[in-house]
């Protein structure tokens, strides 16, 4: 074990620092520390140009490999880039979901053809992409899902009808992957297929649904005989849930320590709040915020764990502790900024109803713990997979 | 940056594992706890000898075996999963930490190759109240015909009653805080200083009391330079208290595995009871709790490993008050709570003297109060956190 860089992954450290401080400028000033956790909703045209740019620099997959036309850096790099981007303030990512968790898998499962036809345009910061999995009665249980594609053989396309819920960004999205089941008569996790598809055309209307932020950044699609070409399917008919869930392995990589550092951002805040305020002189507070550092740390701690050794992709046990260690640490930090802030924290930043940052981190925080599969979910996952106890009758 | 053990870490941990499967069974180490001196001397002569356990962190011109802090973890995890009572901790973890950070050769030159062979056990003495900072360093030196005289009592100290070499903690009279601080390195039999062994409540760690009456030490004792005591004694405990989070992460995982056991074999209501979500939610967030310490305590390892190092890099070594304070915080609080919902999980049994859960119980809460508790540490962090410290 050794938790030093070394000097050429030091100085790969001062050539993003420059790459960012260079570039996030300008028209792209106004987004330092934006676009984060609650603030998804903030200026999207803006922030997909700044993907552009970011893929111009080739910062876009850069952990992909170089066949795929990503920059094959080291895990040390990546950790490395995630850190000096969210240090300099580098805006949320709108093009996470192409570039975290469909890139990876077509890059997985896809045919040298689909990856020819999917991958660059999400390495250039053209196409972004929504999440079509939840349906209004297929949440935590996500294998009842009822979304149907039948198989039009004429026109060698499939025909997608159903409907998707709390789909994040699909009103930003050019695509969706949409798991639908194309077995007719299936049950549970058998009979369901990944489909990519193009989010413009007649067959799929999108409804903003507003969330308790008053802000609408997930929604609900309707898919009405929506088409997609025989080509656009990942796997085979039958293989949907296990690249379903592939894909959410891919959440675990090495983006969570560039989360870590907007946590980082959002703790240095409260801290410089406490400081003016007078919680800094209040004991349990003090408690609380020493007790958020040092969390925050040890999620550090815990992913440099999760990325050392042999990378093979089989999910280790103490990688299953990952989505509840995080998510349980940040609604705590949302309660605490609320908290330090007292009654400040009651007022708006404007009517009707304009959150501050704070107020938006507080609020959202409170998703952090249902989406990507909930907290009691994730103890289902640890005790079933990692200790080995029975499972939950399915 | 690589947070995995290495081959040759994997070995050390794994052959300490199969050594204490054989000697640190329940029923040796409730014989140990209650004997006299409180360990088994047959079972330490083995670790000290044969397996050369405290000669891993020494450097070979000490006569050691010159590796590192992080072996020292490992092997304070496992000991801490069997609860078998030894000198490890304070020899390996207090005591020679101090003399590795020390300027005074010729004691090193002294005591250490005689730790590296396993001929003597070894323990720090500082404090006089139940504080574990600066000021509870309230045993005194006066000046005396070109040395010292040191009057006054150390409490809770860690094997002080049985060990071969203590290294003690006084102030220069009417000085506080952190100035005026001394550390001596003396033989446990000096004339003047009278050990008194405590029992406790956790019986597998012994604590002493330590008089000292008129005891006359000399710069030849002295490890610390002018001015350096309490930056060099607060290292050592910093150090001491990432030995403990490996210990502490250790028992932790044990409490959770014996409680995975029991609970996979006990029916009621016609299932396992570790089929009930209420339990397995309980489990997950022990795994949780274990994970993070055990991250905090490796982490924090490799900074020890660092400090202690001669060549370890600089602005490592300055991460060292806040990892150490990290580690102690998560390995506290987890092991508590692992040991606490052990006894709950096994029911009525966890209740009885019988069963192992008490033994893990007590040492969790022993080890949760050694060297600060977590709501001290986090104090610790605070100040630095608000930059309150220069
Ligand atoms: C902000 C946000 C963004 C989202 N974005 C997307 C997206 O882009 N794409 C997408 O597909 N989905 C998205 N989701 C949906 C998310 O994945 C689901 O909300 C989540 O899986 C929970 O499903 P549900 O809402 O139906 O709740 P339910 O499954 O009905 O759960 C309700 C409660 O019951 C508990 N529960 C359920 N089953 C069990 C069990 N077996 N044991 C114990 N407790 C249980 C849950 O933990 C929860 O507390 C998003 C959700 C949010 C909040």
């Amino acid at each position: 074990m050794n938790i030093g860089f070394s000097a050429a992954d030091e100085q790969f450290r001062q050539q993003v620092a420059q790459w960012m401080q260079k570039h996030l400028t300008g028209e792209f000033a106004v987004l330092r520390f934006r676009g984060g956790p609650g603030d998804e909703d903030f200026a999207p045209e803006l922030r997909k140009r700044w993907e552009q740019v970011l893929a111009q620099g080739k910062w876009v997959g850069a952990g992909w490999a170089i066949e795929q036309g990503g920059r094959g850096l080291s895990i040390n790099q990546q950790v490395i880039f995630f850190e000096e981007y969210a240090r300099a303030g580098g805006p949320g990512r709108m093009g996470h979901i192409g570039e975290g968790l469909v890139g990876p898998t077509i890059a997985a499962f896809g045919t040298p053809e689909q990856q020819q036809r999917f991958l660059p345009p999400i390495l250039s910061g053209q196409d972004f992409w929504c999440q079509g999995y939840s349906e209004p009665g297929a949440g935590s249980d996500l294998a009842n899902i009822k979304t149907r594609a039948n198989f039009d053989e004429a026109g060698e396309q499939w025909l997608i009808s159903g409907q998707k819920v709390w789909t994040s960004l699909a009103h930003e999205s050019d695509w969706c992957f949409v798991l639908a089941r194309t077995e007719p008569g299936s049950v549970g996790h058998r009979g369901l297929s990944f489909l990519l598809v193009k989010m413009d055309q007649p067959g799929i209307r999108v409804q903003p649904i507003q969330q308790l932020t008053g802000t609408c950044e997930f929604n609900e699609v309707f898919f009405d005989q929506a088409r997609t070409s025989a080509h656009n399917m990942i796997g085979q008919p039958g293989d949907g849930w296990k690249i379903a869930m592939a894909l959410l392995g891919f959440e675990r990589g090495v983006s969570t320590l560039g989360q870590q550092m907007q946590f980082q951002n959002e703790l240095d805040e409260v801290v410089r709040i406490a400081k003016t305020n007078g919680a800094a002189q209040d004991p349990v507070m003090r408690q609380r915020i020493a007790q958020a550092w040092s969390g925050l740390r040890v999620l550090r701690y815990n992913s440099l764990r999760m990325l050392s050794g042999v990378q093979d992709g089989s999910l280790r046990p103490e990688a299953t502790i990952y989505k509840l260690a995080w998510s349980t640490w940040h609604v705590e930090l949302g309660k605490l900024a609320m908290d330090v802030l007292g009654p400040e924290a009651e007022l708006l930043a404007g009517a009707p109803y304009e959150l501050t940052r704070l107020q938006a981190l507080f609020l959202f925080t409170r998703a952090d713990t249902l989406y990507g599969g909930s907290n009691e979910i994730q103890r289902n996952i640890i005790a079933e997979r990692a200790l080995g106890m029975p499972r939950e009758p399915r | 940056m690589e947070l995995a053990l290495t081959d040759e870490q994997r070995m050390i941990q794994a052959s300490a594992e199969r050594f204490l499967t054989q000697v640190a069974s329940s029923s040796a180490v409730r014989t140990a706890m209650s004997s006299e001196r409180g360990y088994d001397t047959q079972t330490w002569r083995q670790i000290a000898k044969e397996l050369y356990w405290p000669a891993l962190a020494i450097p070979e011109a000490y006569g050691g075996l010159g590796l590192g802090f992080v072996e020292v973890c490992l092997l304070q995890e496992q000991l801490g999963r069997c609860l078998l009572p030894t000198p490890f901790f304070a020899t390996c973890c207090l005591a020679t930490p101090a003399l590795l950070l020390s300027s005074n050769e010729s004691l090193k030159e002294r005591w250490l190759p005689l730790i590296a062979a396993g001929e003597i056990s070894a323990s720090v003495a500082y404090t006089s109240a139940p504080r574990w900072d600066d000021s509870g360093v309230q045993v005194y030196a006066q000046s005396h015909e070109g040395g010292y005289r040191l009057n006054g009592e150390y409490r809770y100290v860690i094997d002080g009653a049985d060990c071969d070499l203590l290294i003690i903690a006084a102030r220069t009279p009417g000085s506080i805080g952190e100035a005026g601080i001394r550390l001596f390195a003396l033989p446990a039999d000096t004339p003047g200083l009278l050990r008194q062994p405590q029992a406790t409540l956790d019986q597998t760690r012994r604590l002493a009391t330590i008089t000292l009456n008129n005891v006359a030490v000399n710069d030849e004792h002295l490890l610390s330079e002018p001015g350096q005591g309490w930056p060099m004694l607060r290292d050592v405990l910093h150090i001491a208290c990432i030995g403990l989070a490996g210990e502490q992460t250790g028992g932790a995982q044990q409490s959770l595995d014996i409680t995975l056991k029991y609970i996979g074999e006990r029916e009621q209501f016609g299932r396992r009871i570790a089929s009930f979500q209420a339990i397995k939610h309980r489990c997950a967030d022990l795994m949780l709790a274990i994970e993070c310490s055990r991250s905090a305590s490796y982490y924090a390892a490799c900074i020890a490993d660092q400090c202690l190092n001669i060549d370890g890099d600089p602005s490592t070594r300055q991460q060292l008050g806040e990892a150490a304070a990290t580690a102690k915080i998560f390995a506290s609080e987890g092991f508590f709570q692992c040991a606490a919902e052990s006894i709950q999980l096994h029911g009525g049994v966890g209740f009885t003297w019988e069963y192992d859960p008490h033994l893990y119980f007590k040492r969790a809460r022993a080890s949760e109060q050694m060297l600060g508790t977590p709501a001290f540490h986090r104090e610790q962090l605070a100040k630095q956190i608000f930059g309150e410290r220069t």
